[in-house]
């Protein structure tokens, strides 16, 4: 591992001022992402700036019909919430897939969420939920948070404090795991909230991504059988060694399916 | 005076070396620091073939902390890894041997194929130092995949243009000709045996070091056999006098093969300590294990099964081209011949039987034995062709089975192995009744309720475990004895150590070894230490591998034990004034037979050590033996495995719902260890079937699998609960135990187990044929193709 300088900020004002003044620093969070990253060379920032010591990051709070949860809880945190696991039930299921014990204790929404990972389980939530990122200058709709393959909308020095979450009525998530890592070969998040069904794909692109055809579909009748007869193009979905384009395109509604059956239950 | 006890052999006792593991007071290679103690790296070549065309170490030399860069050049006078077995081909000819050298010379020929050693003050320091190095490659094709290295028209070596390392055949080919041509039917087979990547726990370690004050070296190595890697390194590689290198292999957490062999890593870093002053150590990381551990299996073959019309087999063709990968590990070419073509017959009667194994070169990790070795390579394509068979003729397949097995012993197979004892149907027909074969119809119309498939598979295995004797083995191509050799050294008070050429890492040697020297002395367990893994104590050693270690060391250990008992009878016979003939042992108390004169075995030793009132003109003072055994023949253990999944068409996710294995391992000193011996052996297996597959680009040949990311290692969660029992056996005749091997039955039985009971779930849907590891995608994928949506 190359050296590097060590920043623990007390505050979130003094943490942004240190990614500005060092563009080539980089935050750490939970580093269940970037410390193996910098074991394996494809990164070698000048200086950590650990958040770890930011109190405004961390829990979860109910509000109304949201729950926002701070950027530096733990997926274990986030598992085992008795407020996520009541009211966003889908949510906690989630986190507590994530990864093994050791990751869950020390990875961090907020780094899963800036980190963006292809085949990362929280942009599905997020994306599938409508949530809102909040960062320490404003507020981003999660339908215009995920950019790409690990990009986002999140600015050089600017850091996610928190995440809202909406409540539906109905959700649920189900992961098809990568045999070796677990992260998911395909996942897929559903949402019900009034009229409005959200149906998010994480693993199957480049990018978590809805799917308008199932969601439109689903929104006529919010239920397995709504989805009868649906196939998913294979076009601009992943190829690698744990299944073809075509294999996770059959599986997103699939998955979907079992998703919406999951909610109903 | 000791009473009777009841014996340990045959009880489950906990195991000796488990408090230290759990404890975390184990001593490992790593663990070991040194006086002044230096690192090493070692810089790797990115391309899968290339010619080195410079390499410029001037400012790597220069860096922070570095004590030494050293390269191919720097190493022309030190021998190659020497490959310990020798074939022929068919023709007469010898393999093709090419020279692999300690670090490369002037051509690299697999992704992570050391070029140069970096020794300095720290890894760290060592690493950075390695960034430092300018290699200039001029990149070649790649031959990678073995079914067509052949033909690639790139050879990895000058000496074998075509990377055939030889064609080496068993069997009576025209015999089996002409059983073909007069069978009723015939089942055809094509398949490949995937290959593997070990990935012990304890990645690969070495600390060296030289002493000026007696010019001698002594390396610490996780290796599976100390003595062996001494004879090696010494003798072939770097023309040490022997007598002046010591090895010890300390506590070594997980081997399954690919701790056996000499690495270049291990004799670079024992070359260098001498010429840096200081002892280096290297510890790998996870992906240099992936890069540079032998691999296992890697098998393309097709075998055709003939039948007569009652289902008796005819005879059995075999083709198999065999990787070697890029170099010839220590003991690569034996293993798809001796160890894979040798076993074909399995647990059946098949009258003739003809192999030929083409043995290929290409720009790939090293390939060797690894868990079973060539073991599961035979067992797979048998079994999985039996079960063809009794498909496509719609019998039974355990009936099948029965037809067909050897049921008089000793039996001679046609591929030159002579099976001592065996009893097949007590095996299969307990499996049977443990796996609820009968309830399997109504467990499948459950899983169709819920929309998933289910199916059974079986397998029938046979293992030839503790390779042997000698003088055959030297015949067949080794260029090593497979004795083991044993020393039991009473001390003054009756206490007694071992030591042992085997070598424990994680097979429970300290435990099991005790357990036999206590009953033949009649001491309590904890009077009895086993010691093994280092030259400087133990005599000699081959170490352990090939499931040898009880039924090979632990004779060498029960002969040297019978050697101690009888000098104790003349010694008792002196203190008690009898004659010789007249003592007995028994229950840890020589006796004057009919009478009740008696001396404690304690009693015996002391006076081995104070030899006051001693016969001091016929017998030397002391208590200690050495014995060497080298067995007549292979040990035989066999058994019946059984094995049921359920599947989502869906998803194509398979589950294993049920694993029944019963095996027959002959006598067994502690069952606990043979379970969870066999439980080791599943998991490996079961990760072959459904998880663990290495894959290369096959143009580039860089290895896709190269971490856990992408190499499926098997979880405890992939796992059904085993039902494991072993059979009141048929004991080993030629072995003073009884004892048959246990180390690798799981790993051998269990992959055809698990394919064959997919095919049986999807055969109803057309399917006929799926590769290993069948993963979820591979299996929906057959289902698509059967169902003809792709
Ligand atoms: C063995 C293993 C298995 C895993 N399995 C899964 C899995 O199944 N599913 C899954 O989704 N993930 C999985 N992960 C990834 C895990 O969830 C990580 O925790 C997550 O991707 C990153 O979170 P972190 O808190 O560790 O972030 P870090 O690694 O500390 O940081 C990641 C990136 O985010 C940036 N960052 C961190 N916090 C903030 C912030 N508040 N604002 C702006 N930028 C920030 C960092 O600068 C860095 O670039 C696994 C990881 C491992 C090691």
């Amino acid at each position: 591992m190359p050296s590097l300088s060590y920043h623990r900020p007390s505050s979130i004002t003094e943490a942004v001022q240190m990614a500005h003044d060092d563009p080539d620093a980089k935050l750490l969070a939970g580093g269940q992402s970037i410390i193996p990253s910098l074991k394996l060379g494809l990164l070698a920032p000048s200086a950590f700036i650990d958040l770890g010591g930011l109190a405004d990051l961390r829990g979860v709070r109910l509000a109304g019909r949201s729950l926002r949860i701070g950027a530096m809880s733990s997926h274990a945190e986030v598992a085992n919430s008795a407020d996520v696991r009541k009211h966003l039930p889908a949510l906690a299921h989630l986190a507590s897939g994530i990864g093994d014990r050791q990751v869950r204790n020390r990875g961090t929404i907020g780094g899963s969420l800036a980190n963006n990972d292809p085949a990362a389980d929280y942009p599905g939530a997020v994306l599938g939920l409508g949530a809102e990122l909040r960062t320490d200058r404003r507020a981003i709709p999660a339908d215009s948070f995920f950019q790409g393959l690990f990009a986002t909308a999140l600015g050089p020095d600017e850091i996610i404090t928190a995440v809202e979450f909406p409540l539906p009525e109905r959700a649920a998530y189900v992961k098809f795991p990568q045999p070796a890592s677990r992260f998911a070969l395909v996942g897929v998040f559903v949402s019900l909230t009034g009229k409005s069904v959200r149906v998010a794909v994480t693993g199957a692109g480049a990018c978590v991504f809805r799917v308008p055809e199932l969601e439109q579909a689903l929104a006529r009748g919010f239920s397995p059988e709504s989805l009868a007869g649906i196939t998913m193009p294979a076009d601009a979905l992943n190829t690698d060694l744990h299944g073809s384009a075509e294999y996770r395109a059959h599986l997103i509604p699939v998955l979907t399916r079992r998703a919406v059956a999951q909610a109903l239950a | 005076m000791s009473t009777a006890r009841a014996p340990l052999i045959g009880q489950p006792v906990e195991r000796k070396e488990d408090y230290r593991f759990v404890t975390g007071t184990g001593q490992y290679t790593d663990d070991i620091v040194l006086p002044r103690q230096a690192y090493a790296a070692f810089v790797r070549s990115p391309h899968a073939h290339a010619n080195l065309l410079s390499l410029d170490t001037t400012a790597a030399r220069g860096a922070a902390g570095v004590l030494g860069v050293y390269t191919g050049k720097d190493l022309a006078n030190v021998g190659g890894v020497p490959c310990g077995w020798l074939i022929h081909s068919t023709d007469g000819t010898p393999m093709k041997e090419p020279k692999h050298p300690i670090l490369a010379e002037d051509k690299v020929r697999h992704v992570g194929d050391p070029i140069a050693l970096i020794v300095a003050e720290s890894v760290r320091a060592a690493k950075s130092a390695a960034a430092l190095i300018d290699v200039e490659y001029d990149a070649l094709p790649a031959a990678v995949n073995p079914a067509t290295a052949a033909a690639s028209g790139t050879a990895v070596h000058d000496i074998a243009p075509d990377n055939i390392c030889f064609t080496w055949a068993v069997g009576d080919k025209a015999a089996v000709d002409s059983a073909f041509a007069g069978a009723a039917h015939v089942t055809r087979l094509s398949l490949i045996n995937n290959r593997l990547i070990p990935n012990a726990i304890e990645p690969r370690a070495a600390n060296a070091q030289y002493s000026p004050a007696n010019d001698s070296y002594t390396l610490y190595v996780t290796s599976q056999n100390p003595h062996v890697e001494r004879l090696l390194m010494a003798a072939f590689v770097l023309g040490i006098p022997e007598h002046k290198l010591r090895v010890v292999a300390p506590d070594v957490g997980g081997g399954f093969g690919s701790k056996i062999y000499l690495y270049a890593e291990e004799a670079a870093l024992v070359w260098a300590s001498r010429r840096v002053g200081r002892p280096i150590k290297w510890t790998a990381e996870r992906s240099e294990s992936f890069l540079t551990d032998a691999h296992g299996r890697d098998h393309v073959t097709t075998a055709e099964l003939a039948l007569d019309a009652d289902g008796k087999f005819l005879a059995l063709r075999v083709d198999t081209i065999a990787n070697m990968g890029a170099y010839l590990s220590t003991f690569a070419p034996c293993i798809p011949t001796i160890l894979h073509a040798t076993l074909l017959a399995g647990q059946y009667s098949t009258p003739h039987i003809h192999c030929q194994v083409r043995a290929v070169f290409t720009n790939t990790t090293p390939v060797d034995a690894y868990r079973g070795a060539g073991r599961p390579e035979a067992t797979y394509l048998l079994e999985r062709i039996v079960e063809r068979a009794a498909r496509e003729l719609a019998i039974d397949p355990p009936e099948l089975r029965r037809r067909n097995f050897i049921r008089k012993f000793p039996y001679a197979t046609p591929v030159g192995l002579t099976y001592d004892t065996g009893d097949y149907e007590a095996t299969l027909s307990r499996a049977l009744e443990l796996a609820d074969v009968p309830g399997f119809p109504a467990r499948k119309a459950q899983s169709e309720r819920r929309g998933l498939l289910r199916g059974i598979g079986y397998s029938c295995y046979i293992e030839a475990c503790g390779i042997a004797p000698s003088s055959i083995a030297g015949a067949l191509g080794a260029r090593a004895g497979l004795f083991e050799a044993g020393e039991v050294r009473v001390h003054p008070t009756g206490k007694v150590t071992v030591f042992t050429g085997s070598h424990s890492h994680g097979q429970g040697h300290e435990t099991t070894f005790a357990q036999v020297v206590a009953d033949k002395f009649g001491l309590a367990l904890q009077d009895v230490q086993i010691e093994h893994g280092d030259t400087a104590k133990v005599l000699f050693g081959m170490g352990t591998y090939g499931s040898r270690s009880l039924a090979v060391g632990g004779s060498a250990i029960v002969k040297a034990a019978d050697k101690i008992l009888a000098k104790g009878r003349r010694i008792a016979a002196h203190l008690l004034e009898a004659s010789d003939e007249d003592i007995e042992f028994r229950d840890g108390t020589f006796r004057v037979k009919g009478t009740d004169r008696s001396k404690t075995f304690a009693e015996i030793a002391l006076a081995a050590y104070v030899p006051h009132h001693y016969p001091i003109e016929q017998l030397e003072p002391g208590l200690n033996e050495n014995a060497f055994y080298d067995p007549p023949n292979f040990t035989f253990p066999a058994g019946s495995y059984v094995c049921e999944v359920e599947l989502d068409p869906q998803t194509g996710a398979a589950r294993i719902d049920r694993f029944t294995a019963c095996d027959d391992f002959g006598n067994v000193v502690n069952p606990m260890i043979v379970e969870g011996q066999v439980h080791g052996g599943l998991a490996q297996g079961i990760g072959q079937a459904l998880l663990e597959g290495c894959r290369y680009d096959e143009q580039s040949g860089q290895l896709l699998t190269g971490s856990l990311l992408d190499y499926t290692l098997p979880r405890a969660d992939d796992l059904p609960g085993f039902l494991v029992e072993t059979v009141k056996g048929t004991p080993c005749e030629h072995n003073p135990l009884g004892v048959k091997g246990c180390g690798e039955a799981g790993a051998i039985g269990s992959p055809p187990a698990v394919i064959n009971a997919l095919l049986d779930a999807l055969a109803p849907y057309g399917v006929r044929e799926l590769e290993m590891p069948a993963t979820p995608f591979r299996i929906w994928r057959a289902l698509a193709a059967a169902r003809g949506t792709r």
